[in-house]
């Protein structure tokens, strides 16, 4: 009973101090993260078009292009130019290959100071770990989905 | 006589005298709106050392001793010093502490530890167990953010709610010794859940606390909001004032006019994008040092009530899904006629 009511008032309380905080504006934000996400990506078009233009087939022109965008993220994240870049941008800075590189980046930096091993070496996918982990099981189980899918036809 | 003062407070018999208080304060804060007043602005973030943890302890050492200067003692001369910080285990002290040589009471308080600290220093001072206690805490920002968000450098939006925690130390040297700025009563705070999971907004997490402990005081002391000069949360920043408002208003008292919150006071939102306001132990302890008690030695404000509040969350607590309680510790200070 207790229990009950105090689950109610932290519901209550819970929409009250939703009511009285302010948030960021979403068109807004939808609006930075096109600009700023659209911006990386054209970025990359150019990189792969490029690389096309000379000589390098598709494959390798997107090794290229990925390599590339990388290799500026990074660079951007230690010059402490990307963490800018995405207070602005949201998550048009977070979904192309440059966030994820930001966030493998990003602990490097940090924990460098906590040794080689226990510091960058175990501490470096604290953000992209999960990313990489459910990455590799939800493409295990679309491959079995696919496995069983074939065997039926 | 001390006397104990409802459930939760005591007046002391005799005022226990703050003799000083120094602050030392980073970059960001130096070019806030208290830039000029603080003691020391130390533009370095690492403060000269190899990690943000080092730079918390070396503010902290030099915060120590310019309180010790200050109030013309050695540190030879103190009984105990009360202190804190928001790192794991309480780092940044225990290294800071090992080089000054002074029995040592480490405290945990979250954002509230300076009020914690001023407590019992003036408790340890009333009671005639110490001719002189310190009280000190700090905070680093990049520690800070380590210790409980994401490494410094990792792209992401902060919520509008979320407050900027302080770089700084702040310390205040308290005895019997008199001076024109004493402790005259404290109120010890109860832990406060209303259930809030939301760590990005301590304010919110932290306000029915300070309502708690603000309208304890009152009623322990029978007195009106009126009778205090200023009441000086630590760390609601705006959205956690406006809530305080609200909680305190079905209360039946009203703050309005004489409220203040030193997360606020320290960092102008506008210029700095710091959001809500500024946080951790060293905030509200830099503006106590800086602020604060230069207004109540120049008898500006004669009765104030000092409110640090803290959120007493961790990276566990967070990771399991746990709620974010609050804490707040009060101290009566006042200002004093006539130095003899």
């Amino acid at each position: 009973m207790e229990n009950q009511k105090n689950e109610q008032t932290a519901k209550e309380y819970e929409k009250y101090v939703k009511k009285v905080t302010p948030t960021h504006s979403l068109p807004v934000n939808m609006a930075r993260a096109f600009l700023v996400g659209g911006l990386i990506c054209v970025l990359g078009q150019y990189i792969l078009n490029t690389a096309q233009a000379m000589g390098a087939d598709k494959e390798e022109a997107g090794c290229w292009c990925s390599l590339i965008l990388i290799f500026l993220s990074v660079l951007f994240t230690g010059l402490n130019i990307y963490p800018k870049l995405a207070k602005f941008g949201g998550a048009g800075t977070l979904v192309p290959i440059t966030g994820f590189a930001n966030s493998v980046a990003a602990p490097a930096i940090e924990y460098q100071k906590e040794g080689q091993v226990f510091g960058i070496g175990s501490k470096i996918f604290t953000i992209a770990g999960p990313v990489i982990l459910y990455g590799v099981v939800s493409s295990w189980v679309l491959g079995l989905i696919y496995y069983v899918m074939q065997m039926w036809r | 006589m001390n006397e104990r003062m409802g459930h939760q407070s005591i007046r002391f018999g005799e005022p226990v005298y703050i003799r000083s208080g120094a602050s030392v304060a980073g970059k960001k804060e130096g070019e806030g709106p208290l830039g000029p007043c603080f003691d020391e602005i130390e533009k370095d973030p690492l403060a000269g050392e190899k990690t943000w943890e080092q730079a918390e302890s070396a503010l902290q050492h030099r915060a120590a001793l310019r309180a010790l200067d200050k109030a013309g003692i050695k540190n030879t001369d103190l009984r105990m010093i009360f202190a804190g910080d928001l790192l794991a285990q309480c780092t940044a002290s225990a290294y800071n502490l090992a080089q000054l040589d002074v029995p040592v009471y480490g405290l945990f308080g979250a954002c509230s530890t300076m009020g914690e600290a001023l407590s019992l220093a003036s408790m340890a001072v009333a009671g005639d167990f110490a001719e002189y206690a310190m009280a000190l805490t700090s905070s680093h920002f990049a520690s800070a953010e380590k210790e409980f968000r994401f490494p410094l450098a990792y792209g992401n939006q902060r919520p509008l709610s979320a407050t900027w925690t302080v770089t700084g130390s702040g310390a205040c040297v308290l005895s019997k010794v008199k001076s024109r700025a004493a402790v005259t009563g404290v109120t010890t705070g109860k832990i406060v859940d209303f259930g809030l999971k939301d760590s990005m907004n301590m304010g919110a997490c932290m306000a029915p606390a300070a309502c708690d402990t603000i309208c304890t005081n009152l009623q322990d002391f029978g007195r009106q909001p009126e009778e205090y000069d200023r009441i000086i949360t630590g760390d609601l920043g705006s959205v956690g004032q406006q809530i305080l408002f609200d909680l305190l208003e079905k209360q039946g008292y009203d703050i309005k006019r004489q409220h203040l919150d030193c997360g606020m006071l320290i960092f102008d939102d506008a210029v700095q994008d710091t959001h809500a306001g500024g946080s951790g132990c060293g905030c509200s302890a830099v503006v106590f040092a800086s602020y604060i008690l230069p207004r109540i030695i120049s008898g500006e404000w004669k009765r104030i009530l000092f409110v640090p509040t803290g959120a007493l969350m961790s990276k566990v607590s967070f990771a399991e899904g746990q709620t974010v309680p609050g804490i707040a510790q009060a101290v009566v200070v006042e200002h004093m006629e006539e130095k003899d």
